[in-house]
């Protein structure tokens, strides 16, 4: 069973197609990332998982079954992004309403306010709360009735660190069970380390997906080497070029250190033969980050021309 | 069902809450009272005059009243869910658009129901005590008959306040077409029927004319309510159109059970097909 599984999906809104062809899948006891850019089509996916839209063209299934029927819809956790709730009830008051059109226990309300730290404020008014606070409601909307399938938009937001770092250690613990999750987020450096996969979208169509290792290899990203001399640069510089390590070899020098981009099937080659020549004194190894590789992938044209709406 | 009914007790709590149901209560039980007990001023005399009189003058209160509070009731109900940001996530759970819409309308239906029968009923009942020798039957009778009547009339006006807040994408536009349905039902309709009636100087099909006045859910409330007293005599403007109804009383609640039924449908049948 996969959590959903998207076939060669397509969408239009009015005449603009928004998702070309997309084809994902989850599976249970993983987190995927979500990237891309704003009107990427990260929102539509979203939509079309959780059955608020059916598709202009291919197949959506979650769950073994079909997206926004009840069966289904019951063991998904979502936390849409900027999640706002009715300001006049406690905030006890919104999770039992939530839980009740979930068929989840009461017994897990307390609980789940207590797992995101609201156990002071629950029965505050939620427009007292602050974003941070809203944002933990939130999340203990989407755990309600213990989710199979568990899809986040940008679920930092607000956060402070230490609350943050809960988050993600939460995540964990879920994913262990076995939950499907789904991560959207523009803070790339922060779900590094936690997601298993990574999805790129950019103008509605999947640009890559996998781990950051196979992202990596597609992305022929170069692999850089921070190197300190052992006597001088110029020395250093010399046994770099004559050590005629594959091409594309990028040098710079920074702060009397040696910077030298090198594609990943080269870097062995390249270390041996400069550790054979005594002229290093320290050697760094810098692998492209999950921004470098998404850069990568959509294209440094910023700002300019990706203007569009969610 | 379980999900349609957890929507409207929200609807019924907020409205105990927000001290809505309270205030929509006490301003008709003040109405009853000031009604039957100085109706009867312009001819001279101050007290309890009948039973006919009174439920024909808080009737044609009624009129302004209960589609104004149902309108303000209800034209929020999808738009401002939408605009507070928690439709997308209700949309996500296991309940339908359907189940959603039915929910807040049971909600503010039994809202407006408790507050009329509350209302109204104390005040019924504070004259059947205050009152010396009255019939407390015919009384009992006309006063409910009056409060149903009045709740379906506010039903038809939540589900027509429905059929805009489905349609619509910001709050205060809403609120002006509702406003705007308010205007059209009780000052505009009956102008025009009576436009129609002179300008046409008897021209126009006098067996299809009647007929009209099913088509505005305040004249078939008002008609059930003075008619069911009179014999047509004290009929004035449209109304003495009802006189030559071929429907009886059991055909104006039935006509006043479809000003609910039908907006409501409709208002379903636009919210599927909403964007969300």
């Amino acid at each position: 069973m996969s959590c959903f599984h998207l076939e060669n999906v397509s969408y239009r809104y009015d005449k603009a197609l928004v998702l070309n062809g997309v084809d994902l899948r989850l599976e249970p006891g993983e987190i995927l990332g979500l990237f891309g850019h704003n009107g990427a089509g990260k929102t539509t996916s979203i939509k079309l998982i959780l059955g608020l839209m059916r598709p202009t063209g291919g197949r959506v299934s979650v769950l073994d079954g079909e997206a926004g029927d009840p069966g289904v819809s019951q063991h998904i956790g979502y936390l849409p992004e900027n999640v706002m709730f009715y300001p006049q009830l406690t905030g006890r008051e919104i999770l039992a309403h939530f839980a009740r059109l979930k068929g989840a226990s009461l017994r897990q309300v307390p609980e789940l306010l207590g797992q995101v730290g609201l156990d002071d404020a629950m029965d505050a008014r939620v427009k007292t709360y602050s974003k941070g606070m809203r944002q933990r409601l939130g999340l203990a909307q989407a755990l309600l009735g213990k989710p199979r399938l568990l899809m986040l938009d940008e679920p930092t937001v607000g956060l402070d660190p230490v609350a943050t770092a809960d988050l993600y250690r939460l995540l964990r613990k879920l994913r262990d069970k076995g939950t499907g999750i789904v991560l959207c987020s523009h803070v790339l450096p922060g779900v590094e380390p936690y997601i298993d996969r990574a999805a790129i979208l950019t103008d509605g169509s999947l640009k890559a997906v996998g781990d950051l290792g196979a992202l990596r290899r597609q992305a022929h990203m170069p692999v850089t080497l921070s190197l300190e001399p052992e006597n001088s640069v110029e020395a250093l510089e010399a046994a770099v070029n004559s050590a005629q390590a594959t091409e594309g070899l990028m040098v710079h020098h920074d702060n009397g250190r040696l910077h030298v981009d090198v594609q990943p099937s080269g870097k062995m080659a390249l270390v041996k033969a400069l550790m054979a020549s005594g002229e290093v004194r320290d050697l760094g190894i810098y692998q492209p980050t999950l921004e470098d590789v998404y850069v990568h992938f959509i294209g440094s044209g910023g700002l300019a021309h990706r203007g569009g709406a969610q | 069902m379980n999900s349609i009914w957890t929507i409207a007790r929200k609807e019924l709590s907020d409205s105990f809450r927000n001290r809505w149901l309270i205030a929509i209560a006490l301003v008709f039980a003040t109405l009853a009272l000031g009604i039957a007990w100085f109706g009867a001023a312009a001819s001279g005399q101050v007290g309890y005059a009948s039973t006919p009189a009174t439920i024909a003058s808080l009737a044609s209160l009624g009129i302004f009243l209960i589609p104004l509070i149902a309108l303000l009731l209800a034209y929020d109900a999808i738009v401002g869910e939408e605009e507070g940001g928690t439709l997308l996530l209700l949309m996500t759970y296991p309940l339908s658009r359907g189940q959603l819409l039915f929910g807040k309308f049971l909600g503010h239906g039994l809202t407006l129901a408790l507050a009329t029968l509350a209302g109204f009923g104390v005040a019924g009942i504070a004259i059947a005590m205050l009152v010396d020798d009255i019939a407390v039957g015919a009384l009992a009778i006309a006063m409910l008959r009056f409060i149903a009547s009045t709740t379906l009339l506010g039903w038809g006006f939540i589900a027509l306040a429905y059929v805009v807040s489905v349609r619509v994408g910001e709050k205060p536009v809403a609120a002006g077409l509702a406003l705007a349905i308010w205007f059209f039902f009780v000052l505009v309709f009956d102008l025009l029927l009576l436009g129609v009636l002179v300008a046409s100087q008897g021209e126009f099909n006098p067996d299809l004319l009647p007929w009209l006045l099913l088509l505005n859910p305040t004249d078939i409330y008002r008609l059930l309510n003075i008619v069911a007293f009179s014999d047509g005599a004290q009929l004035s403007g449209v109304l003495s159109l009802g006189s030559d109804l071929p429907v009886g009383p059991a055909g104006l609640w039935l006509a006043l059970v479809l000003w609910f039924v039908i907006p409501l449908t409709g208002a379903w049948a636009l919210f599927r097909k909403r964007r969300i």
